[in-house]
């Protein structure tokens, strides 16, 4: 790729960040080009991160039809799934698929919510409860991104 | 408390691995670029492994599992590296804070998730990043030098120490490393010469049975396969499935192309150092091979984006050639020899 092919697109994904690329100038030799964005790629993670946030919602929605747990709608929101969650609490996977039960989560003890809390970085208040159907529903991200395939 | 503030060459690398360590080199004295350090550690490959699965999408790898960069690099050059883990955090934060009062660079393996200066969309539970900490505040910030961003940044102790130490799959466990010493002067043509040997090697695959299938140009075609097949699958897995593929190559910092490019690069300054005309020329070759790579990251995206003109066979189609030129490209780095 030649230096001038570098895409420079303003990808929403790197939020104003830089990536280093290297390409060749007009003598064939390499060099470090900063890139602000490829929309190619940036669609590939526009649509890695939708997928995160719909499987999010779906679960904020079964949590407030007392469906799923909370701890459903915070494992998606913290960008856990079961295996990971299971690798990081030590806790099996048919364990914490238990917990995704609301009716077993509400009577677990203290000691196992703690687990949570600390690998997740909540309190206990707020790893047993949701927020309103009204609010956003992760919090970290205020910035809702246009789709990049302006089609 | 004072500031401490160590002084260092901040350089935006590609790579996080790669970066730290030239930039802990460099500081040093031994002026290795990022291209080189990859180079030499051998780190250009390919993996397709169905059976890991991240986030329900096999795993895909455009180079060698982390820490073999470090490893391989401070190993061939003679470079004396400690490195140490720590079962006890406030310990392991405490050696932090000592290497910095004796005014060495550290550098550090962490997970990604947790350090809040990264982007929102790029935060994943990933836990073998590498950073360098060159000081610490009054207030009890980290000052940073993560490789992969275009500015110095900070990071609180609290965010610092959680990143260090979050549990998972190749967990850091507060990783640390520092360069003790580094020799006067290296020869790296016949380092160089060995790495691209042994980079070549690994570039058919493995000679294993069955999982053999999984590595260099003929695990890239076993992933074409698998393309090909998906037309079985739900259109939203087609989806996410080529879109992982892209991600992996192009979005987890790869300097483009899945490191093809940053193996070019090593090439080109290899040519440099050894004087031999030929590594330019496979420097050339590898360009265009990665050139082919981001026409596939294309073409995988154009299906995606559902336009009719593009099936997955087209997809599956254009990883082969892939593999093909990788292949022919394996032939010609094979003939490269110290004349």
């Amino acid at each position: 790729m030649n230096e001038k092919d570098v895409p420079q697109d303003s990808s929403s994904t790197y939020q104003g960040q830089k990536k280093l690329i290297y390409a060749v100038d007009d003598n064939g030799q390499y060099l470090g080009v900063k890139s602000t964005g490829w929309e190619v790629e940036s669609f590939a993670t526009q649509m890695a991160v939708d997928d995160l946030q719909e499987q999010t919602d779906e679960a904020l929605r079964q949590a407030h039809r007392n469906e799923v747990s909370p701890l459903a709608y915070h494992m998606l929101r913290l960008r856990f799934d079961l295996g990971s969650l299971a690798q990081t609490t030590v806790f099996f996977q048919w364990q914490i698929k238990r917990h995704l039960n609301p009716k077993i989560f509400a009577k677990l003890s203290k000691r196992k919510l703690a687990v949570y809390c600390e690998v997740m970085k909540l309190s206990q208040d707020e790893l047993t409860s949701i927020p309103q159907p009204t609010q956003p529903t992760s919090p970290p991200s205020p910035n809702n991104q246009p789709s990049i395939d302006n089609e | 408390m004072t500031d401490i503030i160590l002084p260092i060459e901040h350089q935006q690398s590609s790579h996080c691995e790669t970066g730290v360590i030239s930039t802990l080199l460099r500081s040093k004295g031994l002026d290795v670029s990022e291209p080189m350090a990859f180079g030499l550690a051998s780190a250009l490959a390919f993996v397709y492994l169905p059976i890991v699965k991240l986030g329900g999408l096999p795993l895909i790898a455009y180079r060698m599992p982390p820490k073999t960069i470090i490893k391989t690099v401070c190993k061939k050059l003679k470079v004396d590296l400690s490195s140490q883990t720590f079962s006890n955090q406030i310990k392991g934060m405490q050696a932090l804070d000592d290497e910095l009062a004796k005014g060495n660079l550290v550098g550090l393996q962490t997970s990604v998730y947790w350090l809040p200066y990264f982007p929102e969309d790029m935060r994943f539970h990933f836990n073998a990043h590498n950073l360098v900490v060159y000081g610490k505040t009054a207030a009890g910030n980290y000052l940073i030098s993560d490789p992969v961003f275009e500015h110095l940044v900070e990071c609180p102790s609290e965010d610092l120490q959680r990143a260090r130490f979050a549990k998972g799959a190749l967990a850091a466990k507060g990783r640390m490393y520092v360069i003790r010493q580094v020799p006067e002067q290296v020869d790296l043509t016949p380092h160089i010469y060995a790495a691209i040997k042994k980079t070549a090697r690994m570039m058919h695959g493995m000679p294993v049975p069955f999982i053999g299938n999984y590595f260099g140009a003929k695990g890239i075609k076993t992933l074409a396969k698998k393309i090909s097949s998906l037309n079985k699958t739900k259109p939203k897995y087609q989806k996410l499935f080529l879109g992982n593929i892209v991600r992996m190559q192009e979005e987890i910092g790869t300097g483009g192309a899945g490191f093809r490019f940053m193996f070019a690069s090593f090439l080109t300054e290899s040519a440099k150092v050894t004087g031999n005309d030929n590594l330019q020329k496979v420097a050339t070759q590898t360009t265009t091979v990665g050139d082919n790579w981001r026409e596939f990251a294309m073409e995988a995206v154009l299906f995606c984006k559902k336009r009719k003109e593009v099936t997955l066979d087209n997809v599956a189609n254009k990883l082969v050639s892939c593999a093909e030129q990788e292949q022919t490209l394996r032939a010609e780095l094979l003939k490269i020899k110290n004349n």
